[in-house]
């Protein structure tokens, strides 16, 4: 591994894995066995063509490597450092019987980074369409959209809300994980590629549905940014954050350098975090180099925890406390958290995801001290736009309904990510956007857009 | 970037800005807000849109720490980094009959967009106005021009009724029968007029105010308790039937940061003081 030692990067948000050097990409990609039927494809949800990157990997010709994984996917060096790869390329690797897979996720990281460190080529953009396509959205799903559709020749406008375009990847996932630089790259592409990118319009206010409705498409990337709370008591007291809260302080608005920069976030000895996703593993980590000792709250198993392995162990590794098979059941103080209460958790029969579920064992009640408590238990869609589309259906989560190729119930009105899909993956935001892209791009080529 | 048209102290610590920003000023209504980003490290603070003119949006507010003073030292061709809006549900503005429209303090700033969009549904407006004392009293003259009816009351007694707005409701609801009233203040002013209100039968609106991050419904930073369900009221308000509003836990959220909120301020005012020295020797 080329992660540094957990003392020192539990003190700043440097990167925690310093990536590949060429020597040893060389060396990993030459144990790939280059089988006939690659389960690695498969289990990789854009089917990247694996072993034909890797063999120019082994070869030394990394910038042929890195053509090949750009054909199916237009954010390698993020897809590298953030997918959950032992349950795609990786749990598919056949390697990973006898010893380990190879590590495809760190060598498409390490292309990447290779590519840019070489001056990113600006993609080829085709002849215009004259046609003009909104993109609602600047999370991977709209920056897909919106690469692959200014890629097509039709004139792309993204209105973003926040300040910063990148969705999940700029205000979630921490600096340590995701370099923010890597994702600016990849946008100051999209305006090299001539995509217009407005920053501070909410859509369904800033600009109208109506007025959405003007172009000739519509994309909705607005993922699912609406934290879930538990509706504990005490959850109203000072010192109780969503995930969402917590990231959104600390990597967008820089809290951890406040005074410095305005926005505050709270300080706390002893932090409490309920979950066991991403989510929950990235609040830890990052309250942990605010200083804080931090237990990791988790109702389910270890072996259940749904977050990306790696990011568990290192979670551990930097001295994240789990306590597994347990819930928070009140937020203890008067005037501010002073504590958790939490109740133990006994595994009972699989539910549908195959995971057991969990039920409370009775009287067995204990406290955890703490003087900030941080939920991430979970996002569902923003309704704030999508409430306004008259004539999009939903699923069961508030998500839009799309068919296979993004297309919602409402005319030349296209979703992906986690707005069609709830709460998921860069790689299926991604996936799902390119498939969207290039139905609105058929959609606008047929003569008549309406019956298509 | 956006531009600030006009900048104008309307009273001790409470100034007027307008602000060029098309997006917002386009579809703003009564009882919405704006989010504003001073510079790359600034905070996003969330300030009522109280008046639009083309493409230009007002704001009003009381500069009571870092942001709120920083942004009260742009003057006229100055800008802002970022601008965010309309944010919120706007007024449930209806013909209602007699409406009452009761700013506190720096609360007046959001009433005037009110009591004019409550006047053009057909109401008849009553507006009421507070303030610690005369010189702290805002856009009475604004006021008076919409309302069919203003009154005025100072803590102090230096200018109209010797008392709060809420004593001077609680006067025109014994006197006649008022069918909505709005009231918009600091919390506690709030909490306690809407008391006077619940008593006397009479439907009322109350803007919220906790801290705020983005204003999207993103981070729930902004919860507030209505009617025991957890609401956002960046979304879901900022304007709530008053008398479902938990105003304790209101007031306890607003208290988060008061450590950081001090220690902001005093890093601030050191560095313009030391600015200022600058100017002195250059
Ligand atoms: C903390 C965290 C860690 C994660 N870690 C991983 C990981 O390791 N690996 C992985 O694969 N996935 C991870 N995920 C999940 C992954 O980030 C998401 O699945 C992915 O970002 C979804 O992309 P999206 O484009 O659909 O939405 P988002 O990334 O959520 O982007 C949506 C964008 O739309 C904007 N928006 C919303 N509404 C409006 C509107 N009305 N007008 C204008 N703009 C609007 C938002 O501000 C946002 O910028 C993580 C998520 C979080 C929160
Ligand atoms: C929907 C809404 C509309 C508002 N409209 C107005 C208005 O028209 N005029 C006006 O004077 N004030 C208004 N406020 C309050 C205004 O946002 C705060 O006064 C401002 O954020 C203070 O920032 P500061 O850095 O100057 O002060 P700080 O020293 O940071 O804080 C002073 C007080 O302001 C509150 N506050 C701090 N940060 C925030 C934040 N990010 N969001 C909300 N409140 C915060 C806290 O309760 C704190 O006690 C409104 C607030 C909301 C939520
Ligand atoms: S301010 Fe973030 S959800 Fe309301």
């Amino acid at each position: 591994m080329a992660d540094r030692t957990p003392g020192a990067r539990i003190h700043d948000f440097a990167e925690v894995d310093s990536g590949l050097t060429p020597e040893e990409a060389i060396t990993e990609a030459e144990r790939c066995l280059s089988c006939k039927k690659p389960a690695c494809v498969q289990g990789c949800p854009v089917e990247i063509d694996i072993p034909a990157f890797l063999s120019s990997v082994a070869v030394g010709d990394f910038l042929a490597a890195a053509r090949t994984i750009r054909e199916n996917n237009l954010l390698p060096a993020i897809c590298g450092r953030v997918c959950p790869q032992e349950v795609q390329c990786e749990g598919e690797c056949i390697l990973g019987g006898k010893e380990t897979p190879v590590r495809i996720g760190e060598l498409e990281r390490f292309v990447a980074d290779y590519e840019r460190g070489q001056g990113m080529a600006v993609p080829e953009v085709a002849g215009p369409t004259w046609k003009r396509v909104a993109v609602v959205g600047s999370g991977p799903a709209g920056l897909t959209a919106a690469a692959e559709l200014a890629r097509l020749g039709h004139e792309v406008t993204v209105y973003e809300s926040l300040h910063e375009p990148g969705g999940v990847l700029v205000y979630g996932i921490p600096e340590f994980r995701l370099p923010k630089e890597i994702v600016r790259a990849e946008i100051d592409l999209l305006r090299e590629m001539g995509v217009k990118i407005l920053t501070d319009q909410l859509a369904g206010a800033s600009i109208t549905v109506p007025e959405l409705l003007e172009y000739d498409a519509v994309f909705i990337g607005t993922g699912a940014g609406l934290p879930y709370f538990m509706g504990i008591p005490g959850e109203q007291l000072p010192g109780v954050y969503s995930a969402n809260e917590f990231l959104t302080r600390v990597n967008l608005m820089h809290a951890d350098r406040f005074p410095e920069y305005d926005t505050p976030v709270r300080h706390a000895a002893r932090v409490v975090v309920a979950g066991g996703g991403n989510v929950a593993m990235d609040a830890a980590r990052v309250a942990r180099r605010l200083g804080a000792r931090v237990s990791l709250v988790y109702r389910r198993r270890e072996e259940d925890l749904p977050a990306r392995r790696a990011e568990v162990v290192r979670a551990r590794e930097e001295g994240v406390e789990f306590v597994l098979c347990a819930n928070p059941v009140r937020v203890l103080g008067d005037q501010s958290v002073t504590g958790v209460e939490c109740q133990r958790m006994e595994m009972c029969e699989l539910d549908l995801s195959g995971r057991p579920e969990p039920a409370p064992v009775p009287g067995s009640f204990f406290v955890i001290d703490a003087d900030m408590f941080i939920e991430a238990i979970g996002q569902g869609p923003n309704p704030l736009l999508i409430r306004k589309l008259e004539g999009i259906t939903y699923g069961r989560r508030g998500n839009i309904e799309v068919d296979d190729e993004g297309r919602s119930p409402l005319p030349r009105v296209y979703a992906a990510g986690d707005v069609a899909t709830g709460a998921a993956t860069v790689i299926l935001a991604m996936g799902g956007a390119k498939k969207a892209a290039r139905a609105i791009d058929r959609m606008l080529r047929d003569t008549d857009p309406e019956q298509a | 970037m956006y531009r600030v048209a006009e900048s104008e102290e309307l009273a001790d610590r409470i100034f007027l800005q307008w602000i060029q920003a098309p997006h917002v000023a386009r579809n703003a209504r009564a009882g919405q807000f704006l989010i504003v980003r001073i510079d790359d490290h600034g905070e996003r603070v969330p300030l009522t849109i109280s008046a639009v003119d083309g493409d230009l949006v007002r704001i009003v507010f009381m500069a009571v720490g870092k942001t709120t003073r920083q942004l009260s030292t742009l003057r006229r061709g100055d800008s802002v980094r970022d601008v965010v809006g309309p944010l919120g549900r706007p007024s449930d503005i209806r013909r209602y009959g007699t409406v009452a429209v009761v700013g506190g303090g720096a609360g007046i700033a959001s009433t005037p967009i009110i009591a004019r969009a409550a006047a053009e549904a057909g109401n008849h407006v009553i507006g009421i106005i507070g303030a610690r004392n005369a010189g702290l009293l805002i856009l009475e003259e604004e006021m008076r021009g919409i309302c069919d009816e203003l009154h005025v009351a100072t803590d102090d007694g230096s200018r109209g009724r010797h008392g709060f707005a809420a004593d001077v409701l609680k006067d025109v609801m014994a006197r006649q029968k008022i069918d909505c009233a709005w009231v918009i203040g600091p919390a506690i002013m709030m909490k306690v007029t809407s008391e006077a209100t619940r008593r006397a039968g009479v439907r009322t609106f109350v803007s919220l105010n906790p801290i705020m991050v983005d204003g999207t419904g993103m981070c729930g930073s902004c919860r507030v308790t209505v009617g025991g369900l957890t609401r956002f009221a960046c979304v879901d308000g900022p304007e709530f039937d008053a008398h479902l509003v938990n105003f304790d836990l209101l007031m306890q959220r607003q208290r988060t940061y008061p450590e950081e909120e001090r220690l902001s301020l005093e890093r601030y005012q050191e560095h313009t003081c030391r600015c200022q020295e600058g100017d002195h020797r250059g």
